[in-house]
């Protein structure tokens, strides 16, 4: 079998046997800077603007749910089981699937919509970035079939960036089979270094974050 | 370089239009580069490579450790690891699998390991339909041809160019505007995500702490192939391993950065195993298909193990004086620019193209620009002198041959022999007792004054063998 080939070329190409602990891995590096929240919220609203992604604070999950309600006015929506936009009131709101567990009917679902509707588990603040974290709350799907991708996130789940995020989560296979980051629209420039939004995932992104 | 290689080169050079487009995108990739590792946006960036290459060289030295715990952990998560030699063996794990699960449709994402086993053809071959979802490879695909830049695949490729392939494969109007061009893709690779049986894709890292693979991208394509279908393959090279998910972090500061001028790419995924009870998505198989395919032939040189670090960034081409003339099909395989010309004869082995390490100016800029700090013209430098041994010992090996050569018709010519025998026995001295110290000149010259330099002959016999069986009446 090819493994244990593969493996003893392995070992003997760099003198090692099997079984041999290595040598101590070079030390982690992980620096978390003192941001305070408010320029988090701050900081992740300006760099996602600038990846032409749409961003911003509101005071409260009902100011949240009526932006939702405008933005997916006459549109067909399918919001995550994540618990927090219940909270919000967002699930039950008029156009809106939700509580969806099976994947077939997610799939079709997300397929038809206009929008999809999630939280998010973290946002980074000095990238712009969500981190969706796969549970029976957010499914893959939803943040990615359908054009239009909107996540209300409490201001308080903004982490200052990656080094805050894996000293956190510093196994995160322990807890799901995907953790995603997403960082702006879906773009390409493919074709002579034009960009264009959209090409596979959402073409525009929302992101509300309350109070 | 070989002849072929030669008439891309110089092709290239006399189309202006395609050395406008090479100029043009790898000068902006370039520019986007410098401004996103600038001090005052990252102003750790070369701790954080000198922290990279602490990773990687630790991680290469300690290969078979780290392949070990990752795929006890991949094991642990429900998925399976399947190590392949070369690209027979990848092509035959796929093909098996398909037919156990009786699966026609293929989606892929972006991945230059398929790319070096041509995984595509191979299935293809077998009646599969693989179909390439980035859309630059899916481009590429439709116009049979290979990858011309490690992150711009379809970097050659003018809107006409792409419309012309389009109308032709695909029975769509002509249609140059680019976002209806993308819009176009977009519509036909969604019905084959919807539709495929399986999805594979790359790896930018594997972790060996959590069994888990990252894939980084822009369009979504990636997230698509490793969602949708029920079966999920990941195809890698064995040098993809790092230790921690903690390491990822580094890695990620670095990649986006050096390979488009972005902070972090649109989508990064971490994913481990298949998806879990409760988790309303995500495939139902996941594999883990390790590749050799020529890495291990590396390992050996503590030197040139270094170019096994490479994250597939192409910072090394954007920046490259000779690639940004002569572009990527002017190099021999999948791997093109500085990067390119130090795998590749090691991955092929050095004879397949010896031109290679020659095909730079030294002037350093890669090695500059590399991320995890590969010292790329080092290594050049050790190739070229690889190519020059390997070309000395041919040019023994022709003495060696031509000695032999000479030999054997001596010992199927029985007459020659025997005067060629008495010949030699004329050049015993009568004095010392005949034995023979030193050969007269103008023999005395190369491996036979070597080997008596130290070594007397003994003095030849009266009478030859041959002779002595004459006497005895021949029988």
């Amino acid at each position: 079998m090819s493994r244990d080939h593969i493996l003893h070329r392995v070992r003997t190409s760099i003198g090692r046997s099997a079984g041999q602990e290595p040598a101590p891995p070079p030390p982690v590096r992980l620096r978390i800077p003192k941001v305070p929240p408010d320029l988090r919220v701050t900081t992740f609203i300006m760099r996602l603007e600038a990846l032409a992604g749409n961003a911003q604070r509101v005071p409260t999950q009902a100011a949240a749910r009526d932006l939702v309600a405008s933005a997916i006015a006459g549109k067909t929506a399918v919001a995550s089981n994540s618990p927090y936009l219940a909270e919000c009131g967002i699930d039950t709101l008029p156009g809106v699937r939700s509580g969806i567990r099976d994947v077939n009917e997610l799939r079709d679902a997300c397929e038809k919509a206009d929008v999809g509707i999630t939280s998010a588990d973290y946002a980074l603040g000095d990238t712009g970035t969500l981190v969706m974290i796969a549970s029976p709350a957010e499914a893959r799907l939803v943040s990615l079939l359908p054009p239009v991708h909107i996540a209300v996130v409490p201001c308080g789940r903004v982490l200052t960036g990656l080094d805050e995020l894996f000293t956190i989560l510093p196994l995160p296979a322990e807890q799901t089979s995907s953790m995603v980051l997403i960082t702006g629209p879906s773009r390409t420039a493919d074709i002579e270094q034009i960009l264009v939004r959209g090409v596979h995932g959402p073409g525009r992104i929302s992101v509300l974050l309350v109070e | 370089m070989s002849v072929e290689f030669d008439h891309k080169i110089h092709d290239t050079l006399a189309d202006a239009n395609l050395q406008l487009a090479i100029y043009t995108a790898t000068g902006r990739l370039k520019q986007k580069r410098i401004e996103a590792v600038a001090d005052e946006i990252l102003p750790d960036y070369q701790e954080l490579r000198t922290h990279a290459n602490a990773i990687k060289r630790h991680t290469i030295e300690n290969l078979d450790h780290y392949l070990e715990e990752f795929e006890r952990n991949v094991t642990a998560h429900g998925g399976k690891v399947v190590y392949c030699k070369d690209g027979t063996e990848v092509a035959d794990f796929v093909l098996g699998l398909a037919k156990e699960r009786d699966a026609r449709l293929i989606v892929k994402s972006k991945s230059m390991t398929t790319e070096e086993v041509d995984l595509n053809e191979r299935l293809e071959h077998h009646g599969l339909e693989s179909v390439e979802t980035d859309l630059g490879e899916y481009i590429l695909q439709l116009a049979h041809e290979r990858p011309y830049h490690i992150v711009a695949p379809a970097l050659h490729k003018t809107r006409y160019d792409v419309a012309e392939i389009f109308t032709k494969r695909l029975n769509v109007p002509n249609e140059v505007v680019i976002e209806k061009q993308t819009a176009i893709a977009r519509a036909v690779l969604r019905e084959k995500f919807l539709a495929a049986d399986i999805g594979i894709s790359g790896a930018n890292f594997l972790v060996a702490d959590s069994g888990a693979v990252v894939i980084i991208e822009n369009e979504g394509n990636a997230r698509l192939t490793t969602s949708a279908p029920k079966v999920h393959i990941a195809v890698a090279g064995i040098e993809k391993v790092i230790p921690r998910a903690q390491d990822v972090a580094t890695f990620l500061k670095l990649l986006a950065r050096s390979a488009t001028g972005q902070l972090l790419s649109v989508y990064s995924s971490f994913l481990s195993g298949p998806r879990r009870p409760g988790e309303v998505d995500g495939p139902e198989e996941f594999y883990v298909v390790l590749v050799d395919n020529g890495r291990t032939k590396l390992l050996p040189d503590r030197g040139k193990r270094q170019s096994l670090y490479c994250i597939r960034c192409g910072a090394c081409l954007n920046t490259c004086p000779v690639y940004r003339k002569i572009g990527g099909h002017s190099f021999p395989w999948v791997y093109s620019g500085p990067i390119g010309a130090i795998i590749t004869p090691q991955f092929m082995g050095i004879s397949h193209e010896p031109g290679l390490p020659f095909a730079s100016s030294l002037c350093g800029a890669c090695g500059e620009v590399c991320p995890v700090k590969i010292d790329i013209p080092r290594v050049l430098l050790d190739l070229r002198s690889d190519v020059k041994k390997a070309e000395t010992r041919e040019k023994q090996n022709r003495i060696e041959k031509l000695a032999f050569r000479i030999f054997a018709w001596l010992m199927t010519h029985p007459r020659v022999y025997e005067m060629a025998g008495k010949m030699a026995g004329s050049l015993a001295p009568a004095e010392d007792g005949g034995w023979i110290r030193a050969i007269p000149p103008p023999m005395n010259i190369g491996p036979a004054q070597a080997w008596l330099s130290q070594r007397d002959l003994p003095p030849a016999p009266s009478m030859s063998f041959r002779e002595m069986w004459r006497k005895r009446g021949g029988r």
